[in-house]
């Protein structure tokens, strides 16, 4: 194939202008007459000679952005055939590079949890089409009014398809900055490796350093394995602890130990409130000169430390349930078979979280009582209540959070809590039909109806019937 | 182009009726059949006559080492296939075995080889069940694709030149890509005898503008082929394996 240049035509794309190229391709944007977007053509260079990996990350990149879809990913236009002319022809991403936006970092606490969520919702978005990007970086991230979108992915593993490039070499692929643990020792089979990588961002932003610097070997990347990076508060010390926490539970070796869930890490930055911070971290001291040799000639040992993979956790069941009940009656027998079904959900997975949500009914034409006739708060009273009715969960407090919600519609606020923390879950009760229950029962038809999870609907046997 | 391609029938009619009733949904433009219409099973006339009809339709159907055993007699079988075998002859009629030696040891499309075993001395029948064989099966021939059986172990291995190939385990019903800079062999999984713990039948789905591949699983009544096994008192293990397919 000729070498591009501004006005070549490849496949009906008129290359129009020279973007921002890597080493391994060069970037053009380009016209199509049957396209009225803008788009991009990135163009792989294989010169004779080309190393044999550019060949298969460009095949690899092409097989699995084609499959990908969403306003996270820049949208898949067509590949060219690799045997002949390749090239991978997108939707060009109007945005700010994040990139350009850490050259400022340390940046506002508040900028970097916006930042933090808008990714991980977009990492939340790839996972769930079971791509794992496994070279997240600020390059790679642009930041759009609609969210973030995910550049680049000539490193990606799709779970069901083959790892041809992870078969080529069991070296280490990714950018040294950012890769996580697991990588280094050549595991691509978890999208958790993208959570480290999204706590090395989050790292540099909130402080203005890499957690790990730039190390240019293999043994310089595998330091990470041992070596904690200082906390943030010790370098800007105003540093939120929780925001510490976050960062810190995002960068933990362990996979055992490490948010499993990209939508939990936007969870957490949106609530901060929640977030317990752990009172017994692994030690950032240097651990002694014998453990160290020991452990660089036990390979055995290195793949203990990172832990087992994230991905067996993410399959055992839900990451967040929501549990919606009403706590205003007394002994329910209801609220009581909602609380098994939550349980029984809960323990499909250890580090599942539990929202339990109760709605106070606002009166649109009275003014809504705020305290009861003994002049209590009906909130409190309600929040007691909540709290008394999970409490034979035996949750761990960084497993649960309450909220009581005051709304004109129980089924709007379920839904809105729902879909504003991406809950994978709900629990909730449908009363049986008789007149009084009749809008009740509603709140359950209309969550099953609209929600974009998974519901389960708990009704008392035999109680349908009127 | 879309081609169904099922092979490893082993005279199995409730996995062959199962996975034809799939194919007939699916629609394909070709049915190609990679041989072993018979042994291990209690049907190998209904599997013979089939193959017959479908070939008459227009089907490609090749030699498998079963058929090869059923018209020669057995030699060299592990002793289960051998005693299966002697069975199946006293089955089939002469028109049966006439049928079974008209078919070749591979056939061609466009871009494809297709074989029983290997490209690699297919009369002799070698497993491609490692990187290995199948290296050995692609320099057997200039097809960029060699589509086989033989192992009831669905693989597909991707090669670059002057590197062993990569092997993957197809995910049913996912799509898997072919990439126009390899070569491939595809191990399509067994209709009537599965042995990659997955009990339901297997073919495959070859679509060539898609460049993509699918195993398709079809479950079918195990319990049925099993009781007829043990009626025609064909080892017992025979029909054992179908339910774990093991």
């Amino acid at each position: 194939m000729e070498t591009p240049r501004i006005g070549s035509v490849i496949d009906g794309f008129t290359l129009t202008e020279r973007l921002r190229s890597g080493a391994m391709a060069t970037l053009w944007r380009a016209t199509h007459p049957d396209h009225d977007r803008p788009l991009v053509l990135k163009i792989p260079i294989l010169d004779p000679g080309t190393d044999v990996s550019v060949i298969v990350g460009y095949e690899t990149e092409a097989m699995i952005h084609k499959r990908l879809s969403g306003r996270h990913v820049p949208r898949f236009v067509s590949a060219g055939d690799l045997a002949r002319i390749p090239y991978i022809a997108m939707e060009f991403v109007a945005g700010t590079p994040l990139a350009e936006t850490m050259r400022a970092a340390p940046l506002p606490v508040e900028e970097v949890v916006r930042i933090g969520i808008t990714i991980a919702v977009a990492l939340a978005d790839l996972h769930r089409q079971n791509v794992a990007h496994l070279d997240l970086k600020p390059d790679n991230v642009m930041m759009t009014p609609a969210g973030a979108v995910l550049l680049d992915f000539g490193l990606s593993r799709h779970a069901e398809l083959p790892d041809l490039l992870g078969e080529e070499s069991s070296a280490p692929m990714g950018t040294a900055a950012y890769i996580a643990p697991e990588q280094v020792l050549g595991d691509r089979s978890d999208a958790a490796s993208d959570i480290f990588a999204l706590g090395c961002i989050l790292y540099q932003m909130t402080t203005g350093e890499e957690p790990f610097g730039r190390p240019a070997t293999v043994p310089g990347m595998k330091r990470r394995l041992y070596h904690a990076p200082r906390p943030p508060r010790a370098i800007r010390s105003e540093t939120p602890a929780w925001l510490e926490e976050i960062i810190l539970h995002c960068l933990e070796v362990d996979r055992g130990r490490r948010y499993a869930d990209a939508a939990k890490v936007a969870f957490d930055l949106r609530h901060p409130e929640q977030v317990v911070v752990a009172r017994h971290r692994r030690p950032t001291a240097t651990p002694g000169l014998a453990k160290r040799l020991l452990a660089r000639f036990q390979k055995r040992e290195e793949a203990a430390i990172l832990g087992p993979s994230a991905r067996a956790r993410r399959e055992a069941g839900p990451s967040i349930i929501l549990a919606a009940v009403d706590v205003s009656g007394e002994h329910d027998r209801l609220a009581q078979a909602i609380l098994a079904e939550t349980k029984r959900l809960l323990d499909a997975r250890e580090d599942s979280w539990l929202a339990c949500l109760t709605v106070l009914r606002t009166e649109i034409i009275r003014e809504t009582q705020s305290v009861d006739e003994h002049g209590r708060s009906v909130y409190i009273n309600r929040l007691v209540a909540l709290k008394d009715w999970a409490r034979p969960l035996h949750l761990r407090e960084d497993r649960v959070s309450y909220h009581v919600i005051e709304a004109v519609s129980a089924a709007d606020a379920i839904l809105t809590y729902a879909d504003h923390n991406d809950i994978d879950h709900i629990v909730l009760g449908a009363r049986s039909s008789s007149a009084v229950r009749r809008h009740l029962g509603s709140v359950s038809t209309k969550v099953v109806a609209e929600a974009h999870c998974s519901v389960s609907v708990i009704r008392l046997k035999g109680s349908a019937a009127s | 182009m879309r081609i169904a391609v099922l092979t490893d029938l082993h005279a199995n009619r409730e996995a062959t009726e199962a996975a034809l009733a799939a194919v007939e949904r699916l629609a394909p433009d070709r049915i190609a059949l990679l041989g072993d219409l018979v042994g291990y099973g209690p049907d190998p006339v209904y599997a013979i006559e089939t193959a017959e009809r479908m070939v008459s339709d227009g089907a490609l159907c090749l030699l498998g080492n079963h058929d090869e055993a059923a018209i020669t007699g057995p030699s060299g079988m592990t002793p289960h296939a051998h005693d299966a075998i002697l069975w199946t002859r006293e089955q089939l009629s002469a028109a049966h075995l006439a049928f079974l030696a008209t078919l070749p040891l591979s056939a061609e499309l466009p871009g494809m080889l297709l074989v029983h075993a290997s490209a690699r001395t297919p009369g002799k029948w070698p497993y491609v069940s490692q990187e290995k064989a199948a290296a050995e099966c692609l320099a057997a021939t200039d097809a960029p694709l060699v589509l086989c059986g033989h192992t009831h172990v669905p693989m597909i291995y991707y090669a670059l030149p002057g590197r062993e190939p990569v092997r993957f385990s197809p995910l049913p019903h996912v799509a898997a890509p072919l990439s126009a800079i390899r070569r491939h062999v595809v191990v399509v999984g067994a209709v009537g005898q599965p042995r990659d713990g997955n009990p339901a039948a297997c073919f495959a789905l070859l679509d060539t503008e898609r460049a993509e591949i699918s195993m398709i699983r079809v479950p079918y009544d195990t319990q049925e082929t099993a009781r007829k096994i043990g009626v025609h008192g064909l080892p017992d293990w025979l029909g054992l394996r179908l339910h774990i397919g093991r």
